[in-house]
């Protein structure tokens, strides 16, 4: 974990910062949409790391948060139109939970763009590829958001005091 | 002084609700102090910082700590207390979740100061004064601790072996946490002190809880008529019951209004905003995105109304570009 950690945060640091964007498709519509823009030999920009779930509706907003809070500048999550979900009512959860979670997302700091939602059906490789372009080129716009590297910097304060109480600690086991 | 195990309490940023709370032991508190010492409580006993840098490392077989840490006076203390306890307990909200203190980490360090010192309308500071951490008066040295850039809860600055929740806890949970301690049958490390179920569990309006729920409309308690039998998701009212812990025995139900998620979140939820923000989200009653932002609009604060008490815990822990 420290070690994914680390790696993230030379990517995210790093002169030549490039998008990391994680997406989550649902299995049905638009995991199978990425599959035949695949086949399809339909190019997309490689900074984005697919995650498939079963349902777009699956994708708990933790999930988003903890992308976020682990590197990714951005998150895509991709389910079926609506009417069409495999389990009815999946993608209007969905839509609902991330209508809400824009604005928490945004009184925390977090740029709208960085979160986007799409309904992709099976058949339409073409927009995956269009989505994942364009959502790479919006937050390379935005930057990198580097949570990785600022929550050590907000950390670096209690450093003094710890080493300090460490220090103590020792000196009384001596 | 007696062999009996000795206890201490601690006090960092919090309102004093949770000392409060061990004072409402009433008679029972008779029993604690039979069974314990207590050998440092700055609220009620006069005993000093440097009496405890003079015990053994390890003295104490508790701490409990309440208040979550926002300056290095209470970083220092966590630590001198971490140092001379085996077991440390995080005592209410502040110091298991970053309670309410945490809800500042939405602003930076110069804008709370500003606010504070110079801004606030009951403020006349026509100097712009503001306490600095070093000053020498008449060839003295006077220091005041550091104000740090966060707010965190205990288990951000040193490590806890177990934690009390709420706001305050119960003096129920209290007894039964000294109880289990002189028992010597300690659970794991890390565990919270309370039942690990969601509030709705001991949940009086329990019943009227429908299996499917569908809101229309997000309505602010204090504007509002409650029915006083009939779950407040069911009324349109926020409610974080469940998303939040059991173990307060629904007591602000009881008193009707609305559980507002002091207890944290169970051992399954990582973050208890996310979590009930899912939950709520999934029941408004509508399919067209301009609908549902409609209803979605009575949700006026969602950041102090999801995370009321863990904004510090929060997987963000704080708004990012602050």
């Amino acid at each position: 974990m420290e070690e994914k950690l680390a790696a993230t945060d030379k990517l995210s640091t790093s002169k030549d910062w490039e998008p990391l964007i994680v997406a989550f498709f649902c299995n049905w519509c638009t995991y199978t949409a990425a599959d035949l823009a695949g086949v399809s030999r339909m190019g997309y920009d490689p900074n984005v790391r697919v995650i498939r779930v079963m349902c777009s509706g699956r994708v708990d907003p933790q999930f988003v948060l903890d992308a976020f809070a682990h590197g990714a500048d951005g998150v895509l999550i991709g389910g079926c139109h609506p009417g069409d979900c495999h389990y009815v009512e999946g993608n209007y959860k969905t839509l609902r939970r991330y209508l809400l979670l824009k604005r928490l997302l945004r009184e925390l700091g977090i740029e709208e763009g960085r979160l986007r939602l799409e309904w992709i059906a099976a058949s339409e490789g073409e927009k995956v590829s269009k989505t994942i372009n364009e959502m790479v080129e919006q937050v390379r716009a935005l930057g990198p958001l580097r949570l990785t590297r600022k929550f050590k910097e907000w950390d670096a304060e209690l450093a003094t005091l710890e080493v300090e109480a460490q220090r103590e600690e020792v000196a009384v086991h001596v | 002084m007696s062999d009996k195990p000795k206890i201490a309490f601690y006090w960092c940023a919090s309102c004093g609700g949770c000392e409060e709370s061990i004072v409402d032991l009433a008679e029972d508190i008779l029993e604690v102090a039979q069974a314990v010492d207590i050998v440092f409580w700055p609220v009620a006993m006069d005993f000093k910082r440097k009496d405890v840098e003079a015990m053994p490392d390890g003295s104490l077989l508790a701490t409990m700590v309440n208040g979550s840490i926002r300056t290095s006076e209470q970083e220092e203390m966590a630590y001198l207390l971490r140092r001379k306890s085996q077991i440390l307990i995080a005592y209410g909200s502040c110091a298991h979740t970053g309670g309410v203190p945490s809800l500042a980490n939405q602003f930076d360090k110069e804008q709370i100061l500003r606010y504070v010192y110079e801004e606030a309308p009951t403020v006349a500071n026509e100097q712009k004064v503001r306490p600095q951490p070093r000053h020498q008066q008449n060839g003295t040295a006077i220091t005041l601790p550091e104000f740090r850039g966060l707010v965190r809860s205990l288990d951000q600055v040193v490590e806890v072996d177990y934690y009390l929740p709420g706001c305050p806890p119960t003096p129920k949970l209290l007894k039964q946490a000294v109880l289990t301690l002189l028992s010597g049958n300690l659970p794991p490390k890390g565990t919270v002190l309370a039942p690990d179920t969601a509030l709705c569990d001991q949940c009086p309006r329990k019943d009227t809880k429908p299996t499917d729920l569908k809101i229309n409309e997000f309505k602010r308690p204090h504007w509002t008529q409650i029915d006083p039998n009939t779950c407040f998701l069911a009324q349109g009212i926020i409610c974080m019951g469940p998303a939040t812990r059991a173990g307060c025995e629904a007591q602000c139900i009881s008193g009707n209004m609305p559980c507002t998620g002091c207890f944290g979140p169970t051992s399954r939820v990582r973050d208890q905003g996310a979590k009930i923000l899912s939950s709520l989200a999934s029941s408004v009653n509508a399919r067209e995105p301009e609908d549902i932002e409609k209803i979605l609009e009575g949700i006026v604060d969602p950041v102090g109304t999801f995370y009321r008490y863990s904004l510090a815990k929060s997987l963000l822990r704080a708004k990012v570009t602050r």
